[in-house]
């Protein structure tokens, strides 16, 4: 029968090691198939998440021969035979074989305040064209498998995760700032916290989105110009100054209560005994 | 005792699917205080693989003479009942159609972005068993849509996320529960939620069968959970073979095929190229003169939804699984031995705009571009009609306290489940179940914590990395997935049922001495120990049922007993509850329908 080599990454925060494993080869594997292969027959310690397999979930995100990837998304047969390297996402801390830490991005997603509609449409039924929303519905077919994280620069090399929420926040910023309905101003947060100004559109998340959204395109670069045409453009200030542009008709950033979820760590529940 | 950390949390959500997130937004909004716990992480669960639309009667599309289709409330309760074989809880179809339309404009308003009608309003597209366009979608990744928007809002109404623990155990103390006990999935320690009210939202089990569209998740933990603090379990029988699960290649089978793909004109078609689902002996008497009868009569309703009668392809999912099982049975399936789904004459453009995560998920995964070629289809264990027997108008379950929404709960659905209606069912009853476990919440206090049933789950949990010897959890598990597969998938008999329970018994008393390597350390291995015992138990339950309703209605399909008796069975719902080691099984009367919603079955005809 043939078989597939794969060289996994085994090991903790206290170290580790590529293990190498031979599966039997189905038609239709991918990645995924064959670790779980490995964990049903072979080491059931072997550390990996997944849920829906079939790119709906972006729970089984890894590093495969290098690259941020799903790995229900990826056939073994794209290797020709040759072994396949599978670590983790080396962008955020390790737990265990193929698992990291990523709640960083969750608590990012905790600082952005959902849709807050404008008051002329609260409440009834939206009516809007397809074409107002199809800018928007790009932006939402992101599956949180946070590869963009992953590969930023500013979060992955410089590790400025205190400075960046990172592309896949940047989406999902432009896909409410973008929203016909949303009422609150999200460049004051964009400027600041979220930092939008780090990115230096190298769009190595957008080759690597599974979902294939043009994220330094269509997200990331129109919320810099947003960002840009409010606070760095003399002439547009002044003009809304003295009223001939109009003013930002939506609510402050400030105005909008937020961060009151927690993603909750062990260790801050009361201990028994 | 080995120590623990506890959260204490006025109401406690378990599962973070759509029904468990949309509880948390309406119980924190009732002033309460709110934690969730996800199995995953946070916006992972099977809301999202939910694909073609959420069904709620808005009415929005235009016939080609200008005037509306007539859908209302009414006719998507008939639709219902009519498609659950009558075994629904007729009050929980009533709450369910009449309030889930404007569940769906809410999330509008939390920021779902639907696709448009030319008018501008959410487009609705046609599904099996929906006599009008029904399905308000977003292409076909609607339950994505659904559980980010839930998910953004919660995060927006504040919760306290407990992500990747499991809860393995209910904690009750005289007669109400108390809170939930399990573990952390990463350092394997054990966490205590106290809780004045908890909810379950642990969505469906399919992972004791082999072919599944179902995660690692679907083990009947939840209702479990429920089963052993004592809780009714109504119709566990019925479970949903979803017509269309990819067949081939063998790495991705079961994988679901959206229904939306047949919404959208898709036609079945045996080796023999010929459109089976015309052939009058899979027709049923409820639904005879409401379908298409002509290939030509199908295809112009493509177009015109006011003068031509609906494509067979679109009967519920129950009566297509078995056409398909019984024309690959009768020696005329495809080349890996299912039947072909052809969506080609809508071309490419349409297809990729109106069914893009299939045209991705055949391509990258199948290496069939579905614009050009059919896919090949078979059943696909999906989803579970039974569960929790829960109040229709509460969501409690027969224990104080403790509430159930969403696919872990039953009643709505009846024998078969329509499409679309499992994401209005999560937002409709999440939302209650979130505001009556508030109210019961806001009504108690905490209660006490029971320490020795902490001690006893602690002690079953960590026995299988402490045993000198015992059995792999896998392959306790792939025994399972064998037995149900082969002897309680679509079509059964007496025999088959009880070749499987023979089975899962055996299976029972291996399990009892488990042995999994390493530590508890994200230990994948030591996870799938707890697992599968919860599995065994559910399934045990499952043959039972199947076993003791003796005919076949919807999902329920008995060879030895393939005729509907609605005099008899038509008239009870199978209660199973713990009596000790037993599970024991009893007839409950199903609730009598008023005459007013009588009526309405012969308004439509």
């Amino acid at each position: 029968m043939e078989k597939v080599t794969l060289r996994v990454f085994r090991g903790d925060k206290t170290g580790g090691e590529m293990v190498t494993y031979e599966v039997p080869k189905v038609p239709g594997m991918v990645v995924l198939d064959a670790i779980h292969q490995i964990q049903r027959e072979q080491d059931t310690t072997l550390a990996c998440r997944w849920n829906c397999k079939a790119a709906k979930c972006g729970s089984c995100s890894a590093e495969i021969d290098g690259k941020p990837r799903l790995m229900c998304k990826t056939s073994v047969d794209e290797f020709a035979g040759a072994p396949i390297t599978v670590g983790p996402m080396r962008a955020f801390p390790l737990v265990r074989d193929l698992v990291t830490d990523v709640s960083w991005n969750f608590k990012m997603a905790a600082k952005i305040p959902p849709l807050q509609v404008v008051p002329e449409m609260a409440g009834k039924p939206f009516v809007l064209q397809q074409e107002d929303v199809d800018r928007v519905q790009e932006y939402r077919k992101c599956i949180e498998c946070f590869l963009c994280q992953d590969v930023c620069h500013v979060i992955r090399e410089h590790n400025r995760k205190d400075a960046f929420f990172g592309p896949r926040q940047m989406v999902r910023i432009a896909g409410l700032e973008m929203h016909p309905a949303d009422n609150i101003n999200r460049r004051e947060q964009l400027k600041g916290e979220a930092g939008v100004g780090m990115c230096n559109i190298t769009k190595c998340c957008t080759e690597v989105c599974p979902e294939h959204i043009h994220i330094t395109d269509n997200a990331i670069i129109p919320l810099k110009e947003r960002v840009a045409d409010d606070f760095y453009d003399p002439v547009a200030g002044l003009l809304r100054s003295i009223g001939i542009l109009p003013r930002d008709r939506k609510a402050p950033f400030s105005s909008v209560p937020n961060d009151t979820t927690k993603i909750a760590s062990q260790g801050s529940g009361k201990k028994s005994g | 005792m080995e120590s623990y950390e506890t959260f204490e949390y006025d109401v406690l959500v378990i599962g973070s699917g759509g029904a468990g997130l949309r509880a948390v937004i309406a119980a924190r909004e009732a002033g309460c205080t709110v934690g969730v716990v996800c199995k995953s992480l946070l916006g992972k669960a099977h809301t999202v693989m939910a694909e073609g639309g959420v069904a709620a009667a808005l009415g929005n599309m235009t016939n080609p003479d200008g005037t509306k289709e007539g859908d209302s409330w009414k006719v998507h309760f008939v639709d219902t009942m009519k498609g659950g074989a009558f075994l629904n809880n007729w009050r929980t179809v009533e709450i369910f159609t009449k309030e889930a339309p404007e569940r769906v404009l809410e999330l509008e308003q939390y920021g779902a972005v639907f696709d448009r009608t030319p008018e501008g309003l959410i487009a609705e597209r046609p599904f099996g068993g929906h006599k009008y366009r029904r399905l308000n979608h977003v292409g076909d990744r609607t339950g994505l849509e659904i559980i980010r928007t839930l998910q953004d809002r919660a995060v927006g109404v504040g919760m306290t996320v407990h992500m990747e623990t499991t809860c393995t155990k209910l904690l009750t103390e005289s007669g109400r529960v108390t809170g939930a006990f399990g573990y952390y999935r990463d350092t394997g320690n054990y966490v205590v939620f106290k809780a004045k009210s908890v909810i379950l939202a642990t969505g469906g089990w399919g992972r004791m069968y082999k072919f599944t569209s179902n995660s690692w998740e679907g083990t009947g933990d939840g209702l479990m959970m429920a089963y052993e603090a004592g809780a009714e379990l109504l119709d566990l029988e019925m479970i949903q073979f979803h017509p269309t699960g990819m067949i081939w290649p063998p790495g991705m089978r079961g994988i679901l095929v959206t229904e939306g793909v047949r919404g959208e004109g898709g036609i079945l078609r045996n080796k023999n190229g010929e459109r089976f689902m015309f052939n009058p002996k899979y027709m049923p008497d409820l639904y005879k003169g409401q379908f298409a009868e002509t290939e030509e009569e199908a295809a112009r309703w493509l177009d015109d939804k006011q003068n031509n009668r609906r494509p067979p392809e679109l009967l519920p999912r129950d009566v297509v699984a078995r056409a398909i099982y019984r024309e690959v049975e009768a020696g005329n399936g495809c080349e890996h031995g299912g039947v072909q789904l052809d969506v080609t004459h809508r071309g490419a453009e349409y297809i990729k705009r109106k069914l893009p995560s299939m045209y991705e998920q055949f391509h990258a995964m199948g290496g069939v571009d579905i614009t050009k070629e059919p896919m090949e289809v078979y059943p696909t264990v999906h989803y579970t009609m039974g569960g929790l027997a829960v109040d229709p108008e509460t969501c409690e379950t027969s224990i104080p306290g403790l509430f159930a929404a969403g696919e872990v709960a039953a009643g709505l659905h009846g024998a078969n489940r329509l499409g679309g209606n499992s994401l209005s069912d999560i937002i409709v009853f999440g939302k209650r179940a979130g505001e009556y476990a508030a109210a019961f919440a806001s009504k108690s206090g905490f209660g006490d914590v029971n320490e020795a049933q902490i001690a006893e789950e602690q002690d079953y949990l960590t026995e299988p990395i402490t045993a000198a010897d015992g059995e792999s959890p896998y392959v306790i598990h792939q025994e399972l997935q064998e037995t149900m597969q082969k002897n309680a998938m679509i079509a059964k008999t007496e025999q088959t049922l009880l070749t499987a329970l023979e089975k899962i018994q055996e299976l029972q008393k291996r399990a009892k001495t488990i042995k999994v390597a390493g530590d508890r350390y994200f230990n994948p291995g030591w996870h799938a120990a707890r697992d599968v015992r919860f599995m065994l138990r559910t399934s045990e339950i499952i043959v039972r049922c199947a076993l003791e309703r003796k005919e076949s209605r919807g999902a329920q399909w008995r060879l030895d007993f393939p005729d509907r008796e609605d005099a008899t069975w038509g008239k009870v719902n199978l209660i199973a509850c713990k009596d000790g080691d037993r599970v024991k099984i009893v007839q409950r009367p199903l609730p009598e329908m008023p005459a007013e919603l009588k009526a309405l079955f012969q308004e439509g005809k």
